[in-house]
């Protein structure tokens, strides 16, 4: 019997050709610019509309930026990144206490609100600073590491006495001469800029310094040594540390300032002068008149 | 003509265009299959410095990056026939070349065997006066030949200066720079239908190629299939295409005549078909598998099934011995051969030096053919493959690609045509010349 479901068809051949679209879709892509814009250009196109298009709304916007915010926060906020202590080193309880008073800190803080560099400059604006390391180091300290200001003279100004180091920069105050007497003892207007002279002097008066109390600058140009019982030595302004020796060689000749001596004016280098005291040139002159020393 | 040298001047800039981006694909449209290769080109002299030797005759400057084939539909005698079939079928194979060299080439080479050509040769002569010869005067000495009248409907395909002599001198291959009084050229001019050209031109504008080239079939199988002694001494190459068969003569690395023969392999397959009542499909394979030209005693007991589509199956079992298949297929064979003697003993394929016949296209294939040609054409035959070219796939190494090879041959290198040199100045300038006289006459 003739089977009653027909035989299946042999399947028709395909046409192997390309439709027209088809072939020119393929030399398109084949087409080294149109398929990298196909590829990239148009994905990114797509990202950008898409994302244009959920953050259109103001709500969303706000919404992104506060998610924003709170992973920022939340990762600044973990233990690892916290300062929970202040560390000053390399310096004594006064200036501890200034840096602990300029250094605005409540700790703990996360280190990512601290500006290393804005708090090494305001300690190192301090007076008695001279430099400063800010550094934030293991187990949540920050590390300020100071170079301390060595205060190398007393600077008398009016009633102060002002501590200064070399540079002639202000350190700090004391209350009195006697807090700091291991300090030379300058005073007068622009002394603070030749502290370098100054301390020159100093050294070079070796013999005679027990009784140096201090030096002067006089109108801003030359020192006046001071010694005590109220003598001077009127330093010249060039060619004072010459003259010091020729005062302390006079003193060993003839023990010139152990005598009634007012003031030694050394100014002119070519003459040294001396002035007497009232008595002892009344003396002096009683002795010239009558010859005898009664 | 001048319209002609114009496209064909058009044709040559697109390739060098072409070159220039390294990319070009050769279409072989051909009546039984179209096979599509892309080319890539990499420069002449790219290998110097590795290699130490310049480019094999400028033929290592290309490599074949894709090549595929297609069954041809919608052509018949090497000519388009349907052309929406045609251009599907071209589609197919550029689409499958361009996807196996991941390039997209826009120009294309095209060869095809048809369209009836006509070879004519011309000669031309000028006076250069003692002077040494120019491009100028080469291209003035073509143009002083004089063109026969080869009728309207016809464009010229190829036109190839073959020979220059100088006064008493001939044989010269380039006579540039050399000094004499009298240039003479010989050139051969092949003509074809025009109309077919139009059509195979509308058939790939119509796939967005440009056509960079176009050649004649037999003319470019000749380059790819003979030999470099064989094209200086003197041979033919005949392409035993599928709709037709292409006869070209070489004579001292020239083309000298070609023609073609409007039968081919599909002219056996279909006396197979009538004869052996089957279906042409059947017919070609049976061909393929079993075909020959010589019969023996034991082809008689060879049989071969044949089927039969008729729908009934259990009774249409039929069989054929091959000496029958033998007995179909070699009348046909014999007249194709003998058309091709006429053609040849027309073109006075007799008087060269050497008389090498070369086999090649498809139909070559048939076991036996080269005994049964040397009956026919003389006894110097052989079978020809085209050269080997780098890249090619072995599928498209076979005698039926030798038109593609050669013509990716002709594309590296082409031979100058007239169209190469410049137009002389005293004829078409001198025109356009009047031309602006005769405006200015016109507007003032």
């Amino acid at each position: 019997m003739r089977p009653l479901t027909a035989p299946p068809k042999p399947r028709a051949i395909k046409d192997p050709a390309p439709s027209k679209w088809g072939y020119r879709w393929q030399r398109m892509m084949l087409t080294p610019g149109f398929r990298s814009a196909m590829r990239v250009g148009i994905p990114l196109v797509l990202i950008g509309v898409i994302a244009a298009t959920y953050f259109s709304k103001e709500e969303r916007r706000t919404q992104l930026a506060m998610q924003i915010e709170a992973t920022k926060a939340a990762i600044q906020q973990r233990p690892e990144f916290m300062v929970t202590d202040l560390l000053v080193t390399g310096a004594d309880e006064h200036i501890v206490a200034d840096v602990q008073r300029v250094l605005p800190l409540d700790l703990p803080v996360s280190s990512f609100d601290l500006n290393l560099e804005e708090m090494r400059a305001t300690v190192a604006a301090l007076n008695a600073v001279e430099e400063a390391r800010v550094k934030i180091g293991e187990a949540g300290t920050l590390t300020v590491d100071i170079t301390p200001r060595v205060p190398v003279a007393l600077w008398r100004e009016r009633q102060t006495l002002k501590l200064i180091d070399a540079g002639g920069v202000y350190v700090g105050v004391v209350e009195a001469r006697s807090d700091r007497l291991d300090l030379p003892l300058i005073a007068g207007d622009g002394a603070q800029t030749h502290i370098d002279e100054a301390l020159a002097l100093f050294a070079a008066a070796g013999p005679i310094a027990t009784r140096v109390r201090g030096l002067v600058r006089m109108g801003e140009r030359r020192w006046d040594m001071v010694l005590d019982r109220g003598q001077r030595v009127l330093l010249p302004e060039v060619g004072a540390m010459d003259a010091i020796r020729r005062v302390i060689a006079l003193n060993e000749a003839q023990e010139l300032l152990k005598r009634d001596v007012v003031v030694v004016d050394m100014r002119n280098p070519a003459r040294a002068t001396l002035r007497l005291s009232t008595e002892a040139a009344t003396a002096m002159r009683r002795v010239s008149e009558t010859g005898t020393d009664e | 003509m001048g319209d002609l040298y114009e496209s064909q001047r058009a044709m040559r800039n697109m390739r060098k265009a072409a070159m220039q981006r390294g990319v070009i694909a050769i279409l072989d449209v051909g009546t039984s299959k179209i096979a599509c290769l892309v080319l890539r080109f990499d420069g002449p002299e790219q290998f110097r410095d590795s290699d130490g030797i310049g480019s094999l005759a400028g033929q290592s400057s290309f490599r074949v990056i894709g090549a595929a084939t297609t069954r041809s539909r919608g052509v018949r005698f090497g000519e388009v026939d349907a052309m929406q079939e045609t251009e599907r079928a071209i589609r197919t194979a550029v689409q499958a070349a361009q996807k196996m060299a991941n390039v997209r080439v826009d120009h294309v080479i095209a060869c095809f065997s048809g369209a009836r050509p006509r070879s004519y040769g011309l000669d031309g002569a000028v006076d250069i006066a003692g002077g040494t010869v120019t491009d100028g005067d080469i291209g003035r000495v073509m143009a002083a030949a004089d063109v026969p009248d080869y009728g309207a409907d016809r464009h010229v395909l190829h036109a190839q200066p073959v020979n220059f002599a100088l006064d008493h001198r001939s044989g010269m291959a380039d006579p540039r720079g050399q000094i004499g009084n009298k240039l003479t050229t010989d050139m051969h001019m092949l003509t074809v239908d025009a109309t077919v050209i139009q059509n195979l031109f509308f058939c790939i504008k119509r796939c967005d190629l440009e056509l960079a080239g176009l050649a004649s079939s037999a003319y470019v199988s000749g380059i790819s299939s003979l030999v470099e002694d064989e094209q200086e001494l003197g041979a033919a190459c005949i392409d035993l295409g599928g709709g037709s068969t292409g006869i070209s003569v070489f004579m001292k690395k020239h083309m000298i005549y070609a023609d073609a023969v409007r039968m081919g392999g599909d002219h056996v397959t279909g006396d197979i078909s009538m004869g052996l009542q089957v279906p042409m499909a059947t017919a070609e394979r049976i061909k393929t598998f079993y075909g020959g030209v010589v019969a023996t005693g034991m082809d008689d007991r060879e049989m071969i099934e044949i089927g039969g589509d008729t729908g009934d199956w259990e009774r249409d079992r039929r069989t054929v011995s091959r000496a029958e298949l033998i007995g179909i297929m070699r009348p046909r064979i014999e007249e194709i051969l003998e058309e091709v003697r006429v053609r040849l003993d027309a073109a006075g394929f007799e008087y060269l030096p050497s008389q090498q016949i070369v086999l090649t296209g498809g139909g070559a294939q048939i076991p036996g053919l080269d005994g049964l040609a040397a009956k026919i054409l003389g006894q110097q035959v052989r079978m020809g493959r085209p050269l080997r070219v780098q890249g090619l796939p072995q599928a498209a190494t076979g005698p039926a690609f030798s038109g593609a090879v050669g013509l990716t041959l002709f594309a590296a290198n082409p031979q100058d045509e007239w169209w190469d040199f410049d137009i002389p100045a005293d004829t078409y300038p001198a025109r356009s010349l009047k031309r602006a006289v005769k405006w200015f006459k016109d507007n003032w």
